[in-house]
């Protein structure tokens, strides 16, 4: 399997932010976005996921195959950590959790009430929940914000296990993860040009 | 969905509010009436139907903005937007989950606030009914609102804009199936009629909730 | 020839009813003048509602305009939802506030008349009611324009909220009419029987009718202007940010 962009370009609250953007990804690889705030990284991940439209070019990737993580976790404090993890695996038909729960070191906490997690370890189990969805290509915003270092090499750790089971990734971050095969995608030459005159179409601009 | 569903009846007993508020009101409501319009037995019995149905709807309508908002907040729903479950699933199991902690609740209350009011015996009987034929109706009417102004910062008072002229047939037949049912007389056309409004409320509905989920997701 | 979706671009769009504007608003104001002149001061009173039975030169146009305004918004959020062109979701948007104005007059005019008619200013009566509930959905709609921040957001929601409250308003007419059968008069004027309402009063009726479908429609055109025009500033400071 195989994500291949095409000439792809992505727009926020009706203004184009990226255009022109193109990348082939293949089973195994990992790619990391870089691009100054606001450059359309988040955009760019959400439109993968299928979240939302793009308004140009193609995305070779169906919507069933990509598991997506954003700044918020979608974790429900009144759940105990293995209940919020069950409920995802059971979402996507999956069964195991055994295998998450011990990537991201989880054992010990998963009879606790996710409201009374910290920071970091609900970040933990938001980045466990991707494990269990069972799809092949994560889309990854941001996903070491509140890790300690640890944390963050036990991530890395988790990533390169799913790109050697033949999976996929595409990461906005600013950190050094560690991951050893990964590219690197700096967006910041696909930002979207000012349209020129005064003449304006169907979409003001 | 039935994991969702599940998650969801839980996420509603553990917080504490889900079915404790709604029925509280309905008890206020109607234990307001005979203060604003006086202890007469005859006029309480007399306008018993109508008054339950309101406190139903109303109590209803209170809990409509924790159908999507919690899920929106914690990023719940984008996740749960890209599972394999269309949108349209995610929404009707939201209702139905509405329906099984709010409403099924104030269904089940009903009968005994009727005693408050005075309703007469035979009333009993199709006041639940119509309030088990018309109540799915409120809830996934009320997810429609609730997918409208998801977005919206304090869009409670929206949401309630929006959604009461909605409930205006449904709450004209169910009202009207109570009450000639309290009074005697022949109630079929009216609770087809109901029944009618439910099945198509939830037949359609879910495609214009998801349409407009969709976009207040993008 | 040219086609009509060619009209759907902004920039036409502003063109096109620059020109024709002033003629239509000086056309409604003629048709105006001249309509309700003629009803109220060259009829002959009726000889059961005495001079009482002219209001009707505002009353039947205004809730004309009250019901198809609506459609005229569901035709535009269809076409939008369809078609995408933004001009028609800011037509809808325009003729929303229109609208809900002229259901208060035919809803205030309609209480004036009934007041010595039925001894009444208020009935729950099925025409009465559902123009209360055509209110409702007017409001909403247009206080779900004004909560949603991002533009094509908005019109998406508004014209689903249209599409369904369309619906609900069918429904909610016919509910209406199962549970209070009413005082109003049926319709006046229709096709078959135009005898009705005598000739003496149908004229001017018939041109009052016309006046305000003149009147709606340049209000329209201005305030699409406006918001095309809103619409466009906002795009331009959009612009500004991207650099």
């Amino acid at each position: 399997m195989e994500l291949v962009v095409k000439e792809l370009g992505v727009a926020r609250g009706g203004v184009r932010v990226l255009e022109g953007l193109s990348f082939v990804l293949g089973a195994g690889q990992a790619l990391i976005l870089r691009g100054p705030n606001g450059s359309g990284k988040t955009t760019l991940l959400r439109v993968l996921a299928g979240l939302q439209p793009s308004v140009a070019g193609r995305i070779s990737v169906s919507r069933d195959s990509v598991a997506y993580a954003s700044h918020a976790d979608g974790i429900k404090g009144q759940l105990s950590v293995a209940e919020n993890l069950h409920f995802w695996a059971r979402l996507h038909a999956e069964r195991d959790i055994t295998r998450a729960l011990e990537a991201f070191d989880l054992r010990a906490l998963q009879d606790r009430l996710a409201g009374a997690l910290s920071a970091g370890q609900k970040r933990r189990l938001g980045l466990a929940r991707l494990m269990v969805t069972g799809r092949p290509l994560w889309l990854l915003d941001e996903p070491t914000v509140s890790l300690d270092s640890e944390a963050v090499a036990l991530f890395g750790a988790a990533i390169e296990a799913h790109l050697q089971r033949g999976g996929m990734a595409v990461i906005a971050t600013h950190i050094d993860l560690g991951l050893t095969s990964a590219r690197v995608l700096d967006v910041t030459p696909f930002r979207a040009r000012r349209p020129v005159g005064d003449a304006f179409d169907e979409a003001f601009l | 969905m039935i994991a969702l569903l599940m998650r969801d009846l839980r996420l509603a007993v553990r917080a504490g509010g889900g079915f404790g508020l709604g029925l509280a009101f309905f008890l206020i409501v109607v234990a307001l009436v005979p203060f604003s319009v006086g202890p007469e037995t005859a006029l309480l019995a007399r306008i018993a139907p109508g008054v339950l149905w309101l406190g139903a709807l109303l109590a209803c309508l209170l809990s409509l903005d924790r159908i999507l908002a919690l899920d929106w907040e914690d990023g719940s729903l984008d996740l749960l937007a890209t599972a394999p479950i269309p949108l349209e699933g995610i929404v009707s199991v939201k209702a139905l989950a509405h329906w099984i902690t709010t409403a099924l609740p104030l269904v089940i209350a009903a009968p005994v606030l009727g005693v408050l009011l005075s309703l007469p015996a035979q009333g009993y009987l199709w006041l639940i009914v119509s309030l088990l034929v018309g109540t799915p109706a409120l809830s996934v009417i009320g997810t429609f609102g609730a997918a409208l102004t998801v977005g919206i910062k304090r869009g409670g008072l929206l949401l309630s804009l929006l959604v009461l002229p909605l409930y205006v047939p449904v709450l004209i037949f169910g009202a009207e199936v109570a009450r000639r049912g309290a009074e005697g007389q022949a109630v079929q056309v009216h609770l087809l009629l109901l029944g009618a409004i439910t099945c198509g409320a939830m037949a359609l509905l879910p495609f214009a909730s998801a349409a407009v989920l969709r976009v207040n997701l993008r | 020839m040219a086609s009509i979706w060619e009209y759907a671009n902004p920039r036409k769009f502003l063109e096109t009813s620059d020109r024709v504007l002033p003629w239509l608003a000086a056309l409604a104001g003629v048709a105006l003048v001249v309509g309700l002149v003629w009803g109220f001061f060259f009829t002959p009173d009726d000889y059961r509602q005495g001079s009482t039975v002219k209001i009707i030169y505002l009353h039947v146009p205004s809730a004309l305009i009250a019901i198809n305004g609506w459609l005229m918004m569901l035709v535009a959020s269809l076409i939008w939802l369809i078609r995408r062109h933004h001009v028609s979701a800011l037509a809808a948007r325009a003729a929303a506030p229109i609208g809900a104005t002229m259901t208060v007059i035919a809803l205030l005019t309609g209480a004036i008349w009934g007041q010595p008619m039925w001894g009444t200013w208020w009935a729950w009566d099925p025409r009465l009611t559902s123009f209360l509930i055509l209110f409702l959905f007017y409001l909403g709609y247009i206080a779900l324009w004004a909560a949603v921040e991002d533009d094509d957001t908005a019109a998406d929601l508004t014209s689903i909220l249209c599409l369904v409250g369309s619906v609900f308003a069918v429904l909610s007419r016919y509910a209406v009419n199962f549970w209070n059968q009413g005082l109003h008069q049926g319709a006046s004027l229709s096709m078959d029987k135009a005898d009705n309402v005598a000739n003496v009063f149908y004229l001017p009726l018939l041109v009052c009718m016309a006046a305000f479908v003149l009147l709606f429609l340049a209000l329209v055109l201005l305030r699409t202007q406006t918001e095309i025009r809103a619409r466009r500033m906002r795009a331009l400071l959009a612009r500004e940010r991207m650099s």
